[in-house]
């Protein structure tokens, strides 16, 4: 197959590339596979790690080869063709409490776009977002699928304090701060989810390859949730896609 | 138990590195010179991966509340115990209630200190190193300070072994050293300038001729803008044939980014876990621990050698750090 191409990142990491543009369909097939050396549990295999176009997977070269590791991934290319049996993709739902002091720059992006801050809220939460990667800081999604008629372009002086939880949106992109940082986007809403616990077993609620799902919520909800959150409680709700 | 009096540049707890999360945005963080930390450990008796003391350029003083194997490998940084020095990459005995000093760098800039037992910190995430931005891992998450008592844990059987060949001979010293050390070959050589060997980048090809001769052939200066993150260099100027938008995707420790305005930034231990840059090159792994010795203003020229090389010198080193390990094991009999 020529859709794909295989090249180091120096002498312990190997990267396959995809030739064709980011989709959702190329994602599923980057975390399917990206899956599958996982529970292969290879020797050698330190981590794997998805991106827009690529999957790096990085080893220990004196435990496995360039060569067989490389031989590994296009086995696993070929069965994935064959059998179009790409895992399942998950939605993960995220409340968020749009507006005030949480979303300080949802008028903003109403008046941008002339459009009302119901309307901003209803665009926002119709779209399930795909998590293309994750990077920038530990928990921060890179998110597609925005709708263009709420896209605004980042602030140019980035504030100095944007909360942690903050939704945002960039340009034709949206996310969430998983820690309190400075930050240019254009904060519409706040989740009192908690989007990074290092001393849980399971440190995050999702990953590459899942959908995030906005929910909007009021304030009562956001401090009931806060609070389950707090005493560890809270169901994250996570439902298997269909289609 | 270990006390901080003086805290230093940078002074943290670090192992080999935070792996398994790096697709959730978890950067890797560890220790900058795997090498010289692994040997640190290694001739102490502990396991390759337990958490040293990561020593930036100006030391802390460091006092031992007990008696402890203690070795010191990397740059050297001068280290003193009741002010005698006392010698880097060997194991040492140093007495409860002795203080450990440093003076200026020798060669190098970072240091690692190894006590038997390893240093007593709860793991974050699978790993002990410390991620300073997020503040996890480590010693509470952050750098070492004054007054900070670090705990360390009980001794294996060669590190038991290891003492057995070191006492104090009842002269008032603070310190004994071993009567041996690890082989010169194994023992980088950190003067400035350097040279690191470096495999082509993925981006390699889209570098303009001239950006890509003069990337082999010509010296780069490391800038104060350089820390655990990366080192940021000047020298040539480097530009793309054509200028073009890439796309973010993992990088690796040692990758060399090349941003628009032309100067190549190393990427280190705490690297984000994607870049969208261009990458001129990747350091061959068994020269990052040059690389992490360098301090700002050092000089550093870049040698081109290929996947295949690089690997077998991987797997060489790895042999040789196998070889250390069965040695110490051996002359302890």
């Amino acid at each position: 197959m020529d859709n794909y191409s295989f090249q180091p990142l120096g002498d312990s990491a190997i990267q396959l590339f995809f030739k064709e543009e980011p989709s959702p369909l190329l994602n599923r097939t980057i975390s399917s596979i990206c899956k599958g050396l996982e529970g292969k549990k290879i020797t050698g295999i330190i981590e794997s790690v998805p991106s827009y176009k690529a999957l790096t997977v990085f080893y220990e070269p004196w435990n496995l080869s360039y060569d067989t590791l490389k031989q590994q991934l296009e086995e696993m290319l070929d069965q994935q063709e064959s059998k179009d049996k790409l895992s399942p993709s998950y939605v993960v739902t995220i409340p968020t409490l749009y507006g005030n002091e949480y979303g300080p720059d949802i008028a903003l992006v109403a008046n941008k776009n002339n459009l009302s801050i119901e309307e901003v809220i209803t665009l926002h939460t119709q779209k399930d977002y795909l998590i293309y990667m994750m990077g920038f800081m530990p928990g921060f999604p890179y998110l597609g699928g925005l709708d263009k008629k709420i896209a605004t372009p980042r602030h140019e002086n980035p504030k100095a304090r944007v909360e942690a939880g903050s939704v945002g949106i960039a340009g034709d992109q949206t996310g969430i701060y998983p820690f309190q940082s400075p930050g240019g986007w254009n904060i519409i809403g706040r989740t009192p989810l908690k989007l990074f616990q290092p001393d849980n077993e399971q440190p995050f609620l999702y990953k590459p390859g899942d959908y995030l799902r906005f929910k909007a919520i009021n304030e009562e909800e956001f401090a009931e949730i806060e609070e389950a959150v707090k005493q560890g409680t809270y169901h994250v709700k996570r439902e298997e896609m269909k289609g | 138990m270990i006390l901080i009096t003086k805290p230093g540049l940078l002074t943290s707890v670090q192992d080999l590195g935070r792996y398994g999360y790096q697709k959730y945005g978890v950067i890797a963080s560890g220790v900058m010179d795997q090498l010289a930390h692994r040997v640190a450990n290694l001739l102490v008796g502990n396991p390759d991966n337990e958490p040293t003391i990561e020593i930036t350029l100006l030391g802390p003083v460091i006092e031992f509340q007990e008696d402890a194997l203690i070795s010191l490998c990397g740059g050297d940084l001068s280290p003193t115990i009741d002010g005698n020095p006392i010698r880097t990459w060997r194991a040492v005995l140093v007495k409860k209630g002795s203080q450990l000093r440093f003076g200026q760098s020798k060669n190098g800039c970072r240091a690692y200190l190894a006590v038997a037992g390893g240093i007593n910190v709860p793991t974050v995430m699978e790993s002990s190193s410390t991620y300073l931005r997020a503040e996890i891992g480590g010693f509470q998450g952050r750098a070492l300070k004054a007054g900070d008592q670090v705990s360390t844990g009980a001794l294996n059987d060669i590190s038991r072994s290891i003492l057995k060949h070191l006492s104090f001979e009842d002269k008032g010293e603070s310190f004994v050293e071993m009567d041996w050390s690890v082989a010169t070959d194994l023992v980088p050589n950190f003067e400035s300038p350097a040279t690191v060997r470096v495999i082509r980048g993925r981006q390699y090809d889209l570098f303009s001729e001239e950006s890509r001769s003069r990337f082999y052939s010509e010296p780069f200066t490391v800038t104060t803008q350089s820390d655990r993150m990366g080192y940021r260099l000047t020298g040539p100027h480097l530009e793309l044939e054509t200028p073009a938008e890439m796309i973010s995707e993992a990088v690796n420790f040692g990758s060399i980014q090349v941003p628009s305005e032309g100067n190549p930034i190393v990427l280190l231990a705490d690297r984000q876990t994607t870049g969208g840059y261009p990458k001129i090159g990747q350091i061959a792994t068994v020269d990052l621990p040059i690389i992490a010795q360098l301090k700002p203003s050092d000089t550093i020229t870049f040698e081109e050698i290929s996947h295949g090389e690089a690997q077998l010198l991987y797997i060489e080193r790895e042999q040789k750090l196998q070889q250390l390990y069965q040695g110490i094991s051996l002359k302890l009999r």
